[in-house]
């Protein structure tokens, strides 16, 4: 049980990165749900796979693995060139398409609504070029460490829980600190003012398209090292993710990371009463049960 | 011989494309009149051809009882099976709209997504229910002693229109009435709607339930003109936004636009089959059929953005006068 535990909260650790994205594009981009955050994370994956298995293949340094983690270097490089492109592919889709809705004065539902064809072109891009296939960043055995009270736990998931929750800090830091965090925020709370005090809020919702799409893609990364790849992925991990966001109240940040934790937990240790399968439906029955006593959330406003 | 290998390809068309076409006339009720985002029409479609299976076939006796399980088996004719599964949807939509109508709209699109994932899932596991991920198979088909079993089809077809056009002629009737007018209103501005001194949610409520119901009769039609279903049929794809896609060429919020759509979607991806295995080199085969993942996508997209009124697009006199 305690072990379930564990494993919910370095799952809960994933969701977390996934659902701040889509917190920040919820607040800052007309205040859309973007349904495509979860293909967003499956292209991620998929481009550090090429970027560790193909790429850098070759060069053996990079691949010799790193003390008791399964993967080399390689795809610590690979996050960076992963986390990039995703947020090339996000900010290149606002301005394709959500900027010219924008300009439409579109009301968001129209956009949440056309981020799902956006969701299902990109993953019959990913089904494409890599097929329906599963695919490892690594083959071999997973070494275990065991820690007190008989949890095992594997090295790479320390490594999972270190790099989100350092990106969730740094998130906050730049959204704190920053100017550009600041503005962001500012526009998240008031665009018309924030248009007023000289804030371009066309400029920040590409930063917040950029943010949420290389945090999505380290999401889809982390999740491939914990599992595997597949083009279903992403698509599996909306319904947590939006059941994450919607526990803690839509446009809340913390509320994000709490719902994240609770979604993880919950999905994990439903698997010591119920298949595997029903994760899923897991994280949409407390959302249910969520929207039955507290509709607005545990850090909701409204 | 080759006019009828034509005429009988041309059947199953249209009986498949009048199947989605009153999908497409539930979901213009939602989406269409009201504004309301259902991603979940797969769950609907799953709910209502599992009902009607369950009421009209019989619970297996004998050798089959050892390969066949499921809960309930009444044997009721087929149109019993057709009301009961327009009333299991409308049920399953009145339960997801009390928790999510009062609140933001988005809202309504995860949830129905988590139900129909969920019912798939549940239908998949629970073995007794409906046996499991093989399904049931050998649902009665309608007036099948009419006609020998090579002009089945003819028939079903009937079926099928005669559905899609009293479906048609009850909505056409309803959104020309001030029913309809408040579902419009609501979908262009809600708080004046309601300062107005309507009752959104009951009126939400009402065309999700509607909505809701048709598309469970449309997948009582599909599981009787398939004569088998599993729950793997009813996947987001080709359960949801196929249907989403009809809807949008066709013309959001004119019903007639709803029907083009459908025939034409499903004309472009019955088209799109014949063209994959011809044209696409057999290396490639097993990946290509995941170009329809890119083209339902992409129509969404596009046609949204170049053409958002689709095909047809909305009339904009709607009343006599």
């Amino acid at each position: 049980m305690l072990e379930l535990l564990v494993y919910g909260i370095i799952l809960g650790s994933i969701i977390a990165l996934g659902a701040i994205g889509i917190t920040i594009i919820s607040r800052v981009a007309s205040r859309m749900s973007n349904f495509a955050h979860g293909d967003f994370m499956t292209f991620g994956a998929y481009i550090a796979l090429v970027v560790n298995g193909t790429l850098l293949s070759g060069v053996a340094f990079l691949q010799q693995k790193v003390g008791p983690l399964t993967f080399g270097l390689g795809l610590l490089l690979a996050l960076v060139p992963a986390a990039i492109l995703t947020a090339l592919l996000a900010i290149g889709i606002d301005q394709w398409v959500y900027r010219p809705l924008r300009a439409r004065r579109a009301a968001p539902i129209l956009m949440s609504m056309v981020s799902m064809g956006i969701a299902f072109a990109v993953r019959g891009v990913i089904y494409i070029i890599w097929g329906a296939d599963f695919h490892f960043y690594f083959s071999g055995i997973r070494r275990m460490i065991f820690l007190p009270m008989g949890i095992k736990i594997r090295p790479d998931e320390i490594f999972i829980m270190v790099v989100a929750w350092g990106l969730v800090a740094l998130t906050y830091l730049f959204l704190g600190r920053t100017r550009t965090g600041k503005a962001l925020r500012a526009v998240a709370d008031n665009p018309d003012l924030a248009r007023v005090a000289g804030i371009s809020t066309e400029r920040m919702i590409v930063w917040a398209w950029g943010i949420s799409g290389g945090l999505a893609a380290i999401a889809g990364i982390l999740y491939g090292v914990e599992t595997q790849l597949r083009p279903e992925m992403g698509w599996g991990f909306l319904l947590p993710l939006f059941a994450a966001v919607t526990l803690g109240g839509i446009g809340s940040m913390e509320g994000a990371l709490v719902g994240a934790l609770v979604m993880g937990i919950a999905q994990q240790v439903s698997t010591a009463f119920l298949l595997p399968t029903y994760k899923p439906a897991v994280a949409f029955i407390i959302m249910v049960l969520v929207l039955l006593v507290k509709p607005e959330g545990i850090f909701g406003r409204r | 011989m080759q006019i009828q290998g034509l005429l009988s390809f041309l059947t199953s068309f249209a009986i498949m494309a009048a199947i989605y076409g009153i999908f497409s006339l539930g979901l213009n009720v939602q989406w269409g009149y009201t504004g309301l985002l259902n991603f979940g029409i797969a769950g609907f479609f799953a709910i209502g051809a599992y009902t009607s299976a369950l009421i009209t076939t019989a619970k297996p006796t004998g050798v089959l009882a050892d390969y066949v399980t499921q809960a309930v088996g009444f044997n009721q004719p087929f149109l019993v099976g057709v009301v009961g599964a327009a009333i299991a949807s409308g049920l399953m939509a009145a339960l997801i709209g009390l928790l999510t109508l009062r609140l933001r709209e988005d809202y309504l699109a995860i949830s129905t997504i988590g139900i129909s994932e969920t019912i798939r899932i549940f239908f998949n596991n629970e073995r007794w229910l409906a046996n499991g991920p093989e399904g049931l198979v050998g649902l009665p088909k309608p007036l099948h002693d009419l006609v020998p079993p090579m002009y089945y089809n003819f028939i079903y077809l009937i079926i099928v229109l005669t559905f899609l056009v009293l479906i048609y002629i009850a909505l056409q009737r309803g959104i020309r009435s001030p029913w309809g007018r408040v579902l419009r209103a609501i979908r262009e501005d809600e708080i004046m709607t309601s300062a107005n001194g309507k009752d959104i949610f009951r009126f939400k409520m009402q065309s999700l339930i509607v909505g809701a119901m048709i598309m469970g009769i449309g997948g009582a039609l599909y599981a009787h003109y398939a004569g088998a279903i599993q729950p793997g049929l009813f996947t987001p794809l080709f359960g949801t936004f196929i249907i989403w896609a009809m809807l949008t060429v066709g013309g959001t919020g004119n019903n007639r636009g709803a029907v083009l759509g459908a025939f034409l979607v499903w004309a472009l991806w019955s088209w799109s089959t014949f063209f994959i295995l011809r044209v696409v080199p057999a290396s490639f085969q097993t990946r290509a059929p995941f170009i329809r993942y890119i083209l339902i996508g992409l129509v969404l997209v596009v046609v949204l953005l170049k053409r958002p009124r689709g095909f047809i697009g909305e009339e904009t006199h709607v009343s006599k006068l």
